[in-house]
């Protein structure tokens, strides 16, 4: 899908520019952009070198281990068919946290043990069961509460008030977390009902 | 409304750093040792993205400088004007859900071309932190288990990315 993208873009625009006459512009265009793609790159070490470490302090002070334990309940009812002590729930929350403060590098590796235990109590295994597309909801509406790599691009290219979009970002997550949650409850309980026929 | 907005945006980094470093002295947590290896990681994956941003920037300044971009923002507009959604952000309203680092690359650019701070900057910013990349997530969760048959997990997740990319607009319009 992303070969797809990646070529579409570059032979659309070089036709485009061919036929317009403006050949020079992609010319201009292929350095433009791999520096623009260094410039922004460098411009997030700063931001992922601090958060990196802040995310450290706050693992080593239990932090993190607080918060899941505060989202515990909450994932217990999102995932009723998960028993109780099922270490799923524990890197679901895991899972959960790591999204919460932006660390996607570490949500993926957790997400994906979440699912392999999830698949064990899957009964039919080449299908997703009702758990799994409840974890994918919440994974894919997003779930950060600070947008470090935004606030990043933002500063490399001067905004006056690179954070002014946190309060908004968070909102709108809310929103999108809010609709995911409510449409998986909807269609669980749709596949529920159609099993009991 | 607006008020509690710019509280959050505010406050939350301060107040989550002081809540880290409380913790922390409480934990008797040597604070600068720990800060020091947990940050040692950040400059490898900023740079591991080098090569993947390189070649998108590339194909979307391509994209952009030829005025290929322009045509295609400027068949959309009539309809998008209709609702208040600014043409030049939906190129990344549909690549978000399929490619992060394209959707990176578009939020970058968008930002670079209009300014952060312009309408456009701001709801860019605002759909690239609020959604995720739906289909390579559902890819790499279910592919790492063996899953071919995702049943409504794809639905949910678009909607999700729909309603953010709503409320993204909306918010940001009164907002700002």
């Amino acid at each position: 899908m992303v070969n797809i993208i990646w070529l579409a873009l570059i032979i659309i625009g070089i036709f485009t520019a061919a036929i317009q006459g403006n050949l020079e512009a992609v010319n201009l265009a292929i350095f433009d952009g791999a520096k623009a793609g260094v410039t922004i790159s460098f411009g997030l070490i700063s931001i992922l070198v601090f958060w990196l470490g802040m995310m450290k302090i706050a693992e080593s002070a239990g932090l993190l281990k607080i918060i899941s334990r505060i989202l515990q309940p909450f994932v217990a009812w999102l995932f009723p068919e998960v028993p109780k002590n099922h270490p799923a729930l524990g890197y679901i929350v895991s899972n959960m946290t790591a999204n919460l403060f932006g660390l996607g590098n570490a949500a993926t590796p957790m997400g994906i043990k979440a699912m392999q235990e999830l698949q064990l109590l899957n009964p039919t295994k080449d299908q997703a069961s009702a758990s799994m597309s409840t974890l994918l909801a919440i994974n894919t509406s997003g779930l950060t509460l600070i947008p470090t790599t935004v606030i990043a691009i933002r500063m490399t290219y001067s905004s006056a008030n690179p954070t002014e979009i946190v309060g908004t970002t968070i909102l709108a997550t809310i929103f999108s977390t809010f609709s995911a949650i409510i449409l998986d409850r909807w269609y669980r309980s749709r596949q529920r009902f159609r099993k009991n026929q | 409304m607006t008020q509690i907005i710019s509280a959050i945006s505010l406050w939350i980094i301060p107040a989550l750093i002081s809540l880290i470093i409380v913790f922390a002295v409480w934990n008797r947590v040597p604070v600068y040792e720990t800060f020091v290896e947990g940050a040692k990681d950040g400059f490898q994956i900023a740079i591991n993205i080098i090569p993947h941003l390189v070649g998108m920037m590339v194909a979307i300044t391509v994209f952009r400088e030829s005025g290929a971009l322009e045509l295609l923002t400027g068949y959309l507009r009539p309809f998008l004007n209709l609702i208040n959604f600014p043409a030049e952000v939906f190129p990344l309203a549909i690549i978000r859900p399929i490619s992060g680092t394209g959707a990176l690359a578009i939020t970058s650019d968008l930002i670079a071309v209009h300014g952060a701070d312009s309408l456009v900057g701001r709801l860019a910013s605002t759909m690239q932190g609020s959604t995720d990349t739906t289909l390579y997530i559902i890819t790499v969760y279910f592919g790492a288990v063996g899953i071919k048959k995702s049943g409504y997990a794809v639905k949910v997740g678009l909607f999700a990315d729909l309603v953010g990319i709503i409320a993204s607009l909306i918010i940001v319009s009164f907002y700002f």
